[in-house]
C-alpha cells in the first residue's frame, strides 16, 4: 500500500482507540474533579464492562444485535452501581482523604481482577458485533485526466468501527449536556466548586459522590462494551487502559473534560499511527515521554488551570 | 428563636468555641462582635452544621439542628451568607440563585422577590459569578441564601471591603428582612454600623462570652467595644 491510503488506515485505527480513551478518560476526569480523588480501579471497571458483556450477550442470546444492545444498558449499569456501593462502603470510610483512597482503590483493582479471574477464567472471549460490514475506503490519486478516485486494496475499515467513534462522540457530548443542562448537573458542579457551600445549600455530598463515582465507572464500563467486539474481553486488559487514561487525564489537565477530550484524540491517533508505522512499544514510549515533559513544563495539564 | 447552649466546638483536636451561648430572635438583629480569630465564623459554621459541636447544642425552634445531618440544617430555613461571599464561580448568577432555590424547593415566584430587592442582579442573570464586581457578588451571596426564604439568616462580615454605596444597599435588605421578620443575626467589624442597626450585641473573645448588651444597654456599648476591639 501506499503511504497515502496507509496513513489514513492508521488513523481510522487512531480514532477508534481515540473514541474509546476519551469515554473512559472522561469517567476519571469527572470523578477526579468532583471528587478530588485518583481512581486506581478505574481500569478495573473498563474490564468489567467488557467481561460482562460477554456474560449478558451470552445469557440474552437471540441475535447479535440484541445480545449487543442488552449488554450496552446492563452492564454500565451494574458496574455503576457496583462502583456507588464501593463508594459508600469503602471511600466514604476513609473520608475520601486523597491519599488513602489510592490505596483503598489499588485494594479494589485487585479484588475485582481476581474475583474475574475465579469467574470468567483467564481465556480472551469475543462479543460478536451487532453490525459488521467491511466498507472499502476510496483513495485518490492524480493521472492522466486529473483527481481520480480508486479503491485501493486493503484500505478498509468496518461499519461498527466507525458506530464506536460515532457512539463515543455521542456518548460524550450527552454527558456533557447532562453536567451543563440538567439539576442533577448543577448539584454534581456546585458540590465540585465548593462542598462546604454546595453542604450549606442543603446538597447531600457524599449522596453526589457515590452517584459521580457510580457514573465515572459506569462511563468506564461503556467503554469497555463498546470495545469488546474489536478487541475481546481478557480479566488483565484494564491495566493498559488505566495507564492511557492516566495520560491522558494529566496531559490533558485533571479535572478538564475539554483537556481530556483534546487529550485523548492526541494519544490514540498517535497511539495509532505510530503502532502501524513503527511498534506499539514505541508509542507507549512517547506517550509517557509526553506525560513526563507535560509535568515538568506545564503540571497543570494543557487545559488545567493552575491549583490556587 | 435560635439558642446556642454550651456550645464547644472545633476542628480537629482544636477547640475554638468554648462552652458559648448566644440567641437570635424572629423581628430582630443580634450581632456577633469579637477580634480577629476570636471564633464568629466557626459560630456561623457550627450553626450550619458544618464544625461539629463536641458539647453543648444548637436548637432553631423546637428543632435541634445539632442533631441534624449538616445537609438538612439549610431546610430548616437558615439561610448563610458566608465570609467571602464563596459563590459557585463557574457558574452563572442564575445557576448560584438556582442552588439556593433549590434548598427548600423554592419557585421561580420567590427568586422574582428576591431579585426585586437586588435589581442589578436581574441584568446579570447569564453571567458568570467570579466576572461580577465586589459588591455584586456580596448582592448575589445574599440573594442566594434568602432564596430558601430562611427565618434564620446568618451573615459574615457582608460588607467587608465594599464601597459605601453597596454597604448602604446591603445594609437595606438587611433592615428589609429584619421588617418581615426574620430573625438576623450579623458578624460586623463596624461598631458605628453595629450600633445603628443591632438590637443585641454578643462580644466574644477566645471562643468564650464575654459581655452581652441588649437594647437598653446599648448606649454604653460604645466605649466597652470601642476597648476590647481596639479601634
Ligand atoms: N479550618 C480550620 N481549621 C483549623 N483551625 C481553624 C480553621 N478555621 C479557623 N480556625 C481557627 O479557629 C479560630 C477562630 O477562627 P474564626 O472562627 O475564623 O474567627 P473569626 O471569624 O472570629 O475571625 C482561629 O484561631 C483560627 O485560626
Ligand atoms: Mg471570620
Amino acid at each position: 500500500m501506499e503511504f497515502g491510503p496507509y496513513l489514513m488506515l492508521a488513523m481510522l485505527e487512531g480514532a477508534v482507540l481515540a473514541a474509546v480513551l476519551a469515554l473512559m478518560a472522561s469517567g476519571l476526569s469527572l470523578t477526579f474533579g468532583v471528587m478530588r480523588v485518583v481512581n486506581v480501579a478505574h481500569g478495573e471497571f473498563y474490564m468489567l464492562g467488557a467481561v460482562m458483556a460477554w456474560f449478558v450477550a451470552h445469557l440474552v442470546g437471540g441475535g447479535a444485535a440484541i445480545a449487543f444492545i442488552a449488554a450496552a444498558v446492563i452492564a454500565p449499569l451494574a458496574v455503576g452501581a457496583m462502583a456507588a456501593a464501593a463508594d459508600m462502603t469503602i471511600l466514604k470510610r476513609i473520608d475520601y482523604d486523597p491519599e488513602r483512597t489510592i490505596v483503598a482503590t489499588i485494594g479494589l483493582l485487585y479484588v475485582i481482577q481476581q474475583v474475574t479471574l475465579m469467574t470468567y477464567g483467564a481465556d480472551a472471549r469475543p462479543v460478536e458485533p451487532p453490525f459488521n460490514s467491511r466498507i472499502a475506503l476510496p483513495w485518490f490519486e492524480w493521472g492522466e485526466e486529473g483527481l481520480a478516485l480508486y479503491y485501493p486494496w486493503g484500505l478498509s475499515t468496518t461499519s461498527y468501527k466507525l458506530f464506536v467513534i460515532a457512539a463515543a462522540a455521542v456518548l460524550i457530548l450527552a454527558v456533557r449536556l447532562f453536567m451543563t443542562r440538567t439539576k442533577a448537573g448543577l448539584i454534581m458542579r456546585a458540590t465540585q466548586l465548593d462542598s462546604e457551600m454546595a453542604t450549606a445549600f442543603g446538597i447531600p455530598v457524599e449522596r453526589v459522590y457515590a452517584a459521580v463515582f457510580g457514573i465515572g465507572a459506569g462511563l468506564a464500563a461503556l467503554a469497555g462494551v463498546l470495545i469488546v467486539p474489536v478487541q475481546q474481553a481478557h480479566y488483565l486488559m484494564g491495566g493498559d487502559a488505566l495507564l492511557l487514561s492516566f495520560i491522558v487525564v494529566i496531559i490533558g489537565g485533571l479535572g478538564s473534560m475539554a483537556g481530556t477530550i483534546v487529550a485523548a484524540i492526541l494519544i490514540g491517533m498517535s497511539d495509532g499511527i505510530i503502532s502501524v508505522f513503527f511498534s506499539p512499544t514505541l508509542a507507549k514510549i512517547l506517550a509517557t515521554l509526553l506525560v513526563a515533559l507535560v509535568l515538568v513544563f506545564r503540571p497543570q495539564g494543557l487545559f488545567g488551570s493552575r491549583p490556587r | 428563636m435560635l439558642r446556642i447552649e454550651g456550645l464547644t466546638a472545633g476542628y480537629g483536636a482544636a477547640t475554638v468555641l468554648r462552652d458559648l451561648t448566644l440567641s437570635a430572635a424572629p423581628g430582630r438583629i443580634t450581632c456577633l462582635m469579637g477580634r480577629n480569630g476570636a471564633g464568629k465564623t466557626t459560630t456561623l459554621k457550627a450553626i450550619m452544621g458544618l464544625v461539629r459541636p463536641q458539647a453543648g447544642r444548637i436548637q432553631l425552634d423546637d428543632t435541634v439542628i445539632s442533631d441534624l445531618s449538616p445537609h438538612r440544617v439549610p431546610a430548616q430555613g437558615i439561610g448563610y451568607v458566608p465570609q467571602g461571599r464563596r459563590l459557585f464561580g463557574e457558574l452563572s448568577v442564575a445557576q448560584n440563585l438556582r442552588v439556593g432555590l433549590m434548598t427548600r424547593g423554592s419557585g421561580a415566584e420567590v427568586q422574582e422577590e428576591v431579585l426585586d430587592l437586588f435589581p442589578r442582579l436581574r441584568e446579570r442573570m447569564g453571567q458568570r459569578a467570579d466576572t461580577l464586581s465586589g459588591g455584586e457578588q456580596q448582592m448575589l451571596a445574599t440573594a442566594r441564601a434568602l432564596c430558601l426564604r430562611p427565618r434564620l439568616l446568618l451573615l459574615d462580615e457582608p460588607t467587608e471591603g465594599l464601597q459605601p454605596s453597596m454597604i448602604e444597599a446591603i445594609r437595606q435588605v438587611i433592615l428589609t428582612l429584619r421588617d418581615r421578620g426574620a430573625a438576623v443575626l450579623l458578624v460586623e467589624q463596624r461598631i458605628d454600623a453595629v450600633l445603628a442597626m443591632a438590637d443585641h450585641v454578643h462580644l466574644i473573645e477566645n471562643g468564650r462570652n464575654l459581655e452581652d448588651f441588649d437594647a437598653a444597654q446599648l448606649t454604653r456599648a460604645p466605649d466597652r467595644l470601642r476597648r476590647h476591639l481596639g479601634v
